[in-house]
């Protein structure tokens, strides 16, 4: 009697652990599948559109006469002046909480906010530039105003991936550099920055690409969609390929929908470009310097 | 030159920082002490953000709630500040966004928590090399794009299941914004589930239980704080998100629980103000800062209870 109990459970077991893996391995081919039918349909839609016309074209009325022109130096610029923002600001703020700051109060309550700062939803920052920017110091609804919006976004995600860098670097590097008599900021500069640029400038790439694709805080800004030449002065309108693809993907008409789809194959792109960057960084220069 | 360098505690372990004996010459210490102010003011950088989305979004919505009262923006059950008569109830845009964030969930908890058991429990090396790097790139896609995704894909399929659903619905808003946060559960629960020590799984073993019950009876349970952390994460990213729920869930403000209307979430709310031509310094303009400043504790509330979480998982295992 008990060892048909005993079986009748092993027997129960033995189904329940088949179903549990088998969703679990379901859930993993769901996700899987997931990213291949959203390129799928991307590039079934996108590729014919896609020539050198529509990369060198201005947006149009007609789906057939669009370009991306306009968005896509937008997005070039913005994605510069960020860099140029942040990267900086990032950097200088980790080295200020990895090397100097110490253990003290606050430079607990500063990586709490930066911590916090990463998890606020984008259209907050935008907000936040619409306020300050835009109206506040008055810089209007230019390309400068965007820049510093998508530069305070991405903030966190530098300082994070710097931060990350410079734990790597074992101290007895600062102790050696100290104990030839170089005072802080030439141990930060001459040995701990070298030694951990390949992971800074990893955590930078990955941060610009997280602002190429981001559109929410330049909506609020008030990026436009229909832009009709290239910026040229930081305080120029501006438009930016996701922008560009938030408008078009929002039409009814399906032609519109089409041009989206390509719109979103140079944006990826440029995604993967910059990924790759910085794998390739990771790797190559990575392995350089061992201890 | 102690006085200045006695200020700047080295951190961690470090050495007392530059002795006496080292090269720096007075030019030296005047640079070292530009480039400690120049440090800490990039560091401030980040404390003046939070300080001035507090400042910015208290201030507007004080000027706003001036005009409409606190009572009516959060009792009133309609929201039409575009049109006349003008309500300000924000109610349907909670309602819009809590529906969005929880049907997101029923799409990503259970297959986010599905695979980041099947990578940490089941999956062979090379499957899991496979694997992860697709969880990367869907973290890495930008969220207009899945926006399109929705419109093109999704849409279609489920007006396909409910016939007579338009194309703008909650749910395909839901189901998209669920693959948005599936990277978030699976690669935080991953990371939960590893750090499981490996003595619990080999304790119950020794016990007689098999995979299947170590799996779900001990491994999940010691994981849970880590688990629920990266849940709450994924609905603060489901309430914050912007761009995929405006294209995907339309933009009419309504008080529903069906995910086959069409509603607007506060985020696409936000959009919507943005896009317009309403005048500034009008109260209709100033519910952008109202709506954000909602939205803004929401998320930060929810942050916060994932991070004393995320530290329970910490005092535990270290």
């Amino acid at each position: 009697m008990t060892s048909t109990t005993g079986q009748r459970r092993r027997q129960r077991i033995r189904i329940l652990s088949f179903v549990f893996f088998s969703a679990c391995l379901a859930a993993s081919i769901v996700c899987v599948g997931m990213l291949f039918v959203l390129l799928w349909s991307v590039m079934r839609d996108g590729v014919h559109w896609l020539d050198a016309d529509f990369l060198t074209r201005f947006p149009s009325r007609f789906p057939d006469r669009a370009g991306i022109r306009s968005a896509l130096f937008g997005s070039l610029w913005l994605t510069g002046l960020t860099a140029l923002f942040a990267l900086p600001i990032g950097v200088g703020a980790a080295v200020y909480l990895e090397e100097y700051a110490g253990n003290s109060w606050w430079r607990r309550l500063i990586q709490l906010n930066i911590s916090n700062l990463a998890g606020v939803p984008s259209i907050v920052y935008g907000i936040l530039g619409l306020g300050l920017f835009v109206q506040q110091m008055a810089l209007g609804r230019s390309v400068l105003s965007g820049a510093l919006t998508l530069s305070l976004v991405v903030l966190p995600i530098v300082i994070l991936a710097t931060q990350e860098a410079l734990r790597g670097i074992p101290d007895s590097i600062r102790h050696a550099s100290y104990a030839l008599g170089a005072t802080r900021w030439q141990t930060v500069w001459h040995q701990v920055l070298p030694a951990a640029l390949p992971g800074i400038m990893t955590g930078v790439i990955l941060a610009l690409s997280r602002a190429i694709g981001e559109a929410a805080p330049l909506v609020a800004v008030g990026a436009v969609a229909f832009v009709r030449f290239v910026p040229t002065s930081l305080m120029d309108p501006f438009t930016a390929l996701p922008i560009q693809i938030f408008d078009w993907s929002g039409r009814p008409k399906a032609e519109f929908r089409e041009i989206a789809a390509a719109a979103i194959i140079v944006l990826l792109a440029m995604l993967i470009t910059m990924n790759t960057m910085a794998v390739f960084v990771r790797y190559r220069f990575g392995r350089r310097i061992r201890w | 030159m102690s006085s200045a360098s006695a200020d700047l505690s080295v951190s961690g372990s470090g050495p007392s920082g530059p002795s006496a004996g080292a090269p720096a010459s007075g030019r030296w210490r005047g640079l070292e002490g530009g480039i400690h102010l120049f440090l800490l003011g990039c560091a401030a950088v980040s404390v003046v953000t939070t300080v001035s989305i507090v400042v910015i979004l208290a201030v507007e919505s004080a000027r706003f709630f001036l005009d409409v009262s606190v009572v009516e923006f959060l009792t009133d059950t309609r929201w039409t500040p575009l049109l006349k008569p003008q309500h300000f109830g924000i109610l349907p845009l909670l309602c819009g966004t809590i529906l969005v964030a929880v049907g997101s969930m029923c799409v990503s908890v259970p297959i986010g928590l599905g695979t980041a058991i099947f990578l940490s429990e089941y999956a062979p090396g090379r499957l899991r090399e496979v694997i992860r790097p697709v969880v990367e790139i869907l973290a890495g896609i930008p969220s207009v794009v899945y926006g399109y995704f929705a419109v093109v894909t999704i849409s279609p399929v489920v007006r396909w299941v409910f016939p007579g659903t338009g194309v703008f619905n909650a749910a395909s808003a839901c189901v998209v914004v669920g693959v948005m946060t599936l990277p978030m559960i699976i690669s935080l629960s991953e990371d939960a589930l590893r750090a499981v020590p490996r003595s619990l799984r080999q304790g119950a073993y020794a016990l007689g239980a098999t995979k299947y019950e170590v799996t779900v009876q001990v491994v999940v349970p010691a994981a849970m704080s880590g688990i629920v952390a990266s849940f709450l994460l994924a609905v603060s990213r489901a309430i914050g998100e912007t761009m995929a729920v405006s294209l995907a869930a339309g933009k009419t403000p309504r008080l529903t629980l069906n995910p086959l209307e069409s509603v607007q979430t506060m985020t696409s709310y936000i959009v919507q103000i943005s896009q317009g031509d309403t005048p500034a310094g009008t109260p209709e303009y100033r519910t952008l800062f109202a709506v954000g400043l909602v939205l803004f504790v929401m998320t930060l509330l929810i942050n916060l209870l994932a991070q004393w979480f995320l530290g329970r998982v910490r005092e535990k295992y270290e």
